[in-house]
């Protein structure tokens, strides 16, 4: 018996890639390329649902059982380490997660360091691995201001192509972790879809192999 | 209005429990409220959670609402050989400040694989009792150490292989084993074992450590109990189950409803708790989280009475009491002067009394 299955896709570039991959993987959905206001897209034939999240939000509709799938970065389940299965690295939207600071930076000594971050998590991970004494400040955007302006000594973020780094006289320290898009599945469907969620990952996995 | 109208599907449920494990006599066992917070404190890993709610008790001792059950009946458990205690409980916890309904039971003591195997027979069993579609995903802490002792994995390394092998994360799982092409060949074997006996037979001969055969051999005589019983469809091996190397030393198992988006029942072998606590006894056992049933409650378009009676305040009582009675022998009867706001009906029969002629 086939059941349906719902799919979170991130807005944007990446989960637009993502639903390319899974069109192929032959789950097409024909009305999620039209524009339109429409929030669930169907497609009865090969009974799958797709909806768009916003990314940070992907790991908790899965999570809690609202998606069976979904595609999400490996920052946000490093930050908020849902109970989820970890089931493909995509190896796209590949950056990385980093220490950053002035060009200049030199790290105090004898004295707390000031972290600035979106992902305090994932911060206070890496700072208690290393038994360094830190103080976290938790922003939402325009992480590189802030040791700029001296609100941090450093700032922990995700690099791309370190353009804004450059340009705002920034230099990455030291790596935390390599990023990329990972395929999520919730541990309770995964019991009872395994059949058809193990055949979207054998085929997603086949067209990573063939990109890299 | 029947029983089953009137409880909801998580009181149904620990109803229908405790008279399974009742039938295979397993003793109810009630605890107090409150233990001393010391007792959780010095087991804090072994428990779901580490918020716990305390509150100073009689002569400043810091209390704790219970967070869960298990530690104060192995706190008591026999020790005398040959002795089993039994017990089954229905009890509300406290973690993460909610109060959660839970049921479940220990099997402590000189535990026989009989006892093992039966606690595991009625995990499944209470799967069953629950209703619907089930799976339950079976693994073995003791075969999954000495795999990773295989490796050569340092404690940190042996946490990372572990947090892999429970998101059935392969590809970090790689990276973690660089050159170690042996322990990536088994620990990959291992991720991908999801079946029966089958399943298990196929890993079989990655496994070549004398604890690891010795696992093998434990799961396979399980395997046929459940077979034996008829539950082998719903049974399956799957390594990413995985609870606390430090308290967990056997057979541990996850349970699943379809419609339910989490494991409804979790438990296992967990020998070295009462070690840490200076016991010979060994232990197994499993707790239903009764809680997550009410996904299941109230279906869409259900009303909440058969028949809502509304009348103005001023039609005279005997009237009232006739429509409420006629109607009761339909189902339930609410009876209001106004419509409650919220609140759904099937019928509506309306008296209007002096103040409408």
């Amino acid at each position: 018996m086939k059941d349906w299955i719902n799919i979170a896709l991130p807005k944007g570039r990446l989960g637009e890639k993502a639903y390319g991959m899974l069109k192929n993987s032959g789950y097409p959905c024909p009305a999620i390329e039209d524009p339109g206001r429409k929030l669930i897209f169907e497609n009865p034939e090969k009974m799958v649902r797709y909806f768009w999240v916003k990314p940070s939000d992907v790991a908790i509709y899965v999570e809690r059982g609202a998606a069976d799938l979904g595609i999400v970065g490996k920052d946000i389940l490093l930050e908020y380490e849902p109970e989820v299965y970890e089931l493909l690295d995509l190896k796209m939207g590949k950056c990385r997660m980093a220490v950053a600071g002035k060009k200049d930076f030199r790290e105090p000594v004898g004295q707390t360091l000031k972290v600035a971050t979106k992902f305090p998590n994932i911060t206070r991970n890496f700072y208690a691995g290393k038994c360094r004494d830190i103080d976290i400040i938790h922003l939402n955007g325009s992480i590189e201001l802030a040791p700029i302006l001296g609100l941090s000594h450093v700032i922990v973020d995700i690099v791309e192509t370190g353009t804004t780094l450059r340009e705002n006289n920034l230099a990455v320290h030291e790596e935390i972790v390599p990023i990329s898009a990972r395929l999520i599945a919730n541990v309770a469907s995964y019991q009872f879809k395994d059949a058809q969620i193990n055949a979207i990952r054998e085929s997603l996995r086949k067209q990573v192999e063939e990109n890299d | 209005m029947t029983t089953d109208q009137i409880w909801r599907n998580e009181e149904q449920a620990v109803f229908a429990l405790r008279g399974l494990y009742q039938r295979y006599g397993y003793a109810p066992y009630k605890m107090s409220q409150f233990e001393e917070y010391d007792l959780y404190v010095r087991n804090k890993d072994f428990l779901i959670s580490d918020k716990i709610i305390t509150f100073s008790g009689e002569g400043g001792k810091l209390m704790a609402l219970k967070p869960d059950v298990t530690l104060s009946i192995v706190k008591n458990a026999p020790e005398e050989p040959g002795v089993v205690q039994k017990v089954y409980y229905s009890e509300n916890v406290y973690r993460d400040y909610r109060e959660i309904m839970q049921a479940g039971l220990e099997c402590v003591g000189d535990l026989t694989d009989y006892d093992i195997a039966e606690a595991v027979l009625l995990a499944v069993k209470s799967l069953d009792t629950l209703g619907g579609r089930y799976v339950l995903d079976i693994s073995h802490m003791g075969l999954l150490a000495a795999v990773l002792e295989r490796c050569g994995f340092d404690e940190v390394k042996q946490k990372q292989a572990m947090a892999c092998l429970r998101q059935k994360n392969t590809h970090d799982l790689r990276q973690l084993c660089g050159e170690n092409e042996e322990g990536w060949q088994t620990l990959q074997a291992i991720s991908a074992c999801r079946g029966g006996a089958e399943a298990l037979e196929a890993l079989s001969p990655y496994l070549t450590g004398e604890a690891e055969q010795t696992a093998v051999a434990e799961l396979k005589a399980l395997l046929e109990m459940l077979k034996e019983r008829g539950y082998e469809e719903c049974v399956r091996m799957d390594f990413s189950v995985s609870n606390d190397l430090g308290y967990y030393s056997g057979v541990v198992f996850r349970g699943y409803l379809e419609g339910i988006p989490a494991s409804i029942l979790s438990g296992g072998q967990y020998d070295k708790l009462p070690r840490k606590m200076g016991r010979k006894s060994r232990a197994i056992g499993f707790a239903v989280y009764a809680d997550l049933l009410q996904e299941r409650n109230r279906e869409d378009g259900a009303f909440d009475v058969d028949t809502l009676v509304l009348h103005d305040g001023t039609v005279p009582l005997a009237e009232v009491n006739r429509a409420a009675k006629a109607a009761s022998k339909n189902g339930s009867v609410l009876v209001a002067t106004t419509a409650p706001k919220g609140r759904s009906w099937k019928n509506l029969i309306e008296l209007k009394g002096v103040a409408a002629q």
